[in-house]
Formats: structure tokens, sequence, C-alpha cells
């Protein structure tokens, strides 16, 4: 690399570290956070220059296999933060964090989600897996437990009875995803990330995340399949 | 932070001269990249361990992580220990010279107002703070009953689910001891068994009692050195760190 990186000062170490902290950090209080850094740390704080900011932090990360990556969310578009670990070849960040049993169904529930037509799996599906744990059965009062544990560490969220991934999830798990579910999982057609929960062409079968069909549609009076051209079926909210 | 002598390492020759013998390209011929993948692995590890502020063995650093690196796991822990530092404001210390336990503290300067707040858990810090106040202005040592009776005036019971702690005496003589935060001792002796709090190390390389005693003069109002004694311990507390 022939750019020199930029040094590390105390702003961004306590920055690094609050992000680390808060597992995902949502873009405008990111924006806080890093003014918040720089006047405490006393160091230079340029406006708007998050993602400088971000960058040296990561030229600094790489070595590690770390990176602090931006994804955006697939309700509302809009940007999350969170750190992800590259060398990753499963869901071991969660793995300090949960017992066998606990994973075992997370990475089943996973499966679920990632297989089916809109992105969510209800929570009696999943209740159902628990039955099936090949570590050990687990009852569904427990299982209940758990899968509120998920929703609260932000690894799924809830919406009205079924469980999707959360952004936190789909950070930092994009990699992992993608190559482990290589034939199933959904890439969007507009901006090539992951899509989990997605708008799918009746026609031609591809998909797109709910905020990046209501930016393509935006302004037009037609609304037609990038790809095969048929008419998109599905409303927009 | 004193420096302590590494002897040569578990896997040094002296133990079994054979392992040698039989794989004669490792010892010395590790790859400047194999040495900084372990690094990495290292630094990751620690991590993950300090996220739940678990103190970390040095036995499992070695099982691990460093594995068949024995022989270079002096330079190993030095270079990931130089980079929590570089890169994440931490630092690994020694708590225990014996057993050889760590933990990572967190080294940035700490803002007014802000003691021990690395993460978003404020309220059980707050508590904290607030029962390392009390074992200090008490002469750094409290028997359980006074600190169970000093929560009472501030509305936590140790019987009683709280509405922000949660199970309270579960925090205070598991989470807070398992964290180092604090230690606690059987009094010999007594009968039911009594039981005395002090700081644990990870409170005394986190924070300092010039800082505590600041906590409490503001909460009173008072100037600190109205408490001459607990004034002038810890300004020679704040000359010996």
């Amino acid at each position: 690399n022939a750019v020199m990186a930029a040094q590390m000062t105390d702003a961004h170490r306590r920055f690094l570290q609050v992000l680390m902290s808060n597992g995902i950090t949502e873009g405008s209080e990111a924006r806080k956070l890093h003014q918040h850094c720089c006047e405490t740390d006393k160091v230079y704080y340029a406006q708007d220059k998050l993602d400088d900011f971000i960058s040296t932090i990561n030229s600094h990360l790489q070595p590690l296999f770390m990176q602090i990556r931006k994804g955006l969310s697939e309700d509302d578009g809009t940007a999350h933060y969170a750190v992800v670990n590259l060398a990753e070849t499963e869901v071991t960040k969660m793995a300090s964090d949960y017992t066998e049993i606990e994973l075992e169904l997370f990475r089943k529930t996973m499966d679920l989600i990632i297989v089916s037509e809109n992105g969510f799996a209800s929570s009696t599906d999943i209740l159902n897996l628990a039955d099936q744990l090949k570590t050990k059965k687990m009852k569904k009062k427990e299982a209940e437990q758990v899968l509120k544990g998920f929703v609260e560490d932000k690894w799924l969220s809830e919406k009205n009875g079924e469980y999707t991934l959360h952004t936190r999830c789909i950070i930092e798990m994009e990699q992992y995803i993608l190559s482990n579910y290589q034939d199933v999982a959904r890439k969007c057609n507009i901006c090539h990330s992951l899509a989990i929960q997605s708008q799918v062409c009746e026609s031609c079968g591809i998909g797109m995340h709910l905020p990046c069909v209501r930016k393509y549609f935006r302004g037009q009076t037609e609304r037609r399949c990038p790809k095969c051209n048929e008419f998109w079926s599905c409303d927009t909210p | 932070m004193s420096q302590r002598k590494r002897s040569k390492g578990l896997g040094s020759s002296q133990l079994t001269g054979g392992e040698d013998d039989f794989i004669p390209t490792q010892v010395e011929r590790r790859s400047q990249d194999q040495v900084n993948q372990k690094v990495s692995e290292l630094v990751q590890f620690l991590l993950v361990k300090d996220q739940k502020k678990i103190p970390i063995k040095r036995a499992d650093m070695l099982k691990n992580i460093i594995r068949e690196y024995r022989d270079a796991y002096s330079e190993i822990v030095k270079r990931a220990d130089r980079t929590l530092q570089a890169v994440f404001g931490l630092q690994l210390v020694e708590i225990d010279t014996k057993r050889h336990i760590y933990i990572l503290i967190n080294n940035l300067p700490r803002p007014e107002g802000q003691h021990l707040c690395r993460d978003k858990e404020k309220e059980k810090m707050g508590l904290l703070l607030v029962i390392l106040s009390f074992i200090f202005m008490k002469g750094n040592s409290v028997k359980d009953s006074a600190l169970w009776e000093f929560l009472h005036l501030l509305r936590v019971y140790p019987g009683k689910q709280h509405s922000v702690f949660g199970d309270v005496r579960k925090l205070v003589t598991e989470e807070f001891v398992r964290q180092k935060y604090l230690e606690t001792t059987a009094i010999p002796l007594t009968d039911p068994p009594e039981f005395k709090y002090q700081w644990g190390p990870r409170a005394e390389k986190e924070t300092s009692k010039k800082d505590v005693l600041n906590f409490v003069a503001k909460m009173q109002s008072k100037d600190p050195t109205f408490w001459a004694s607990q004034y002038s311990e810890a300004e020679a507390n704040k000359a010996t760190t």
C-alpha cells in the first residue's frame, strides 16, 4: 500500500471500544460518538468525515482480520456499524455467549430464515426445531427464553411472532452466510449485498431489498423488474 | 508495571529431548507470518474473553492459541499486548503472578464522571462505584453485613429482585467477584460464617482511590480534604501507581 495509514489516536481507540461493546451502532449514534471521542481526547474533529476516521481504524484492524463494517438495515435502509471478524469460519462471535445447544438452535433457525421465501421463520416452526436438536432436546419454554435472548442481543429481530436476522447478524455474518449458503442465499439485484428479507420477481426470481426497491422505483410511473422487465407484482409499503 | 521474568516456556527442549528430534524444522524456524498469525489469534482470544471480563489463565492461552509455538510464547504475548494498546487502548495485566492470571484493563484516560465505564452496563458500574467508595471510606475492608446494611439505604436488598440489577446478591457476591472487581474472604472463627469485602485487583487497576474519593466528595458537595485520612491515603496511593 503506497498510502501511509494515518495514526491511531486515543479518540480512535475510544470509538473502537464503544463500537465493540455496543455490538451494533446506528449511523447517527456513530457520528455523535465520533464527535464525542474527538472532543474527549482533544483530537481534531473533522465533521462529516466519519468514513475517513473509520478507515484509519480499519487500516490498523486489517492485520488482525477485523474490520468496522457498515451495513444497511433491510427495514429502512439506515446505516449501521459493527466490528466484524473476517477470519471467522463459523458463528464464533456468538460462541462465547451461548452454549452448544443454544448455538445449534441458532444455526437451525438461521437455516429456516435463509431458506424461506420472505426471510422470516415463525416461532412455531422454530420451537418445533427445539425438539429435534442433536445435542440435547430443548423444551419449548426454554427455547422461548433462548429466542428472547437472541433478540435482546440483536442476533434476531422479531415482528408479529416471526423472526428474521437482525442487521447486526447480517453485517457480522454476511461472509459466512454467503459462503455456507451459496445456492440458497439471495443477493439483492440492486446493491449486490446479502438479502435476507427481500421482494422477489415472480417471473425471473431475482430479489431486492425493500429499501432498494423503494429507491429504484422512486419517480417511476411503471414498476418493472430491472432484469426481465415484467411488471413488479409486490407492493411496496 | 513490573516486568515478570519469563522462563523459557513449557515447551522447552529440557522437558522431552526427544520431541525436537522428531520435528527438526520447528522451534527456531518460525516464519514471521506464522508468528504474526498467532499474535492476531491471541489478540482475538483475549478480546473475546475480556468481553465477559473473565480473567485469562496462561494455561488457556497456551492450550487454545499458542499450542506448538510455545517457544515463541513470550514474543507472541508481548506483541499481542503492544497491539492491544496501540489499536484498542487496552492493556494486558497480570493480576496473579503465582497462578499466571491476566486481565485486560482500559488504558484510555478517563474523563470526569466516567469511572469504570467501558461498556453499556452503566448502571452496574454505578452500583460498583458506590460499593468501592463505601469500602474505601470505611478503611478498605467491610463486613458483608455492613455492606448490605449500607445498600439497604439505597433500597437495594439481597433477597429482593431489583428492577435494574436483578439478583443483586448474585451480582455482588458472584459477578463482581468473578470479574475481580471485588474480593471476598471468609472471616475466620465466625459462625454463621461471615465474609469481608475489599477491592479486587481489577478495581485497583481500573480506578484509583483518588478518583473514588473525588466521587464521594462530589456526591456530598464537600472538598476531598474533608476526609483527612482518606485524602492522604489517596494521595500516597497515586504516588505509587
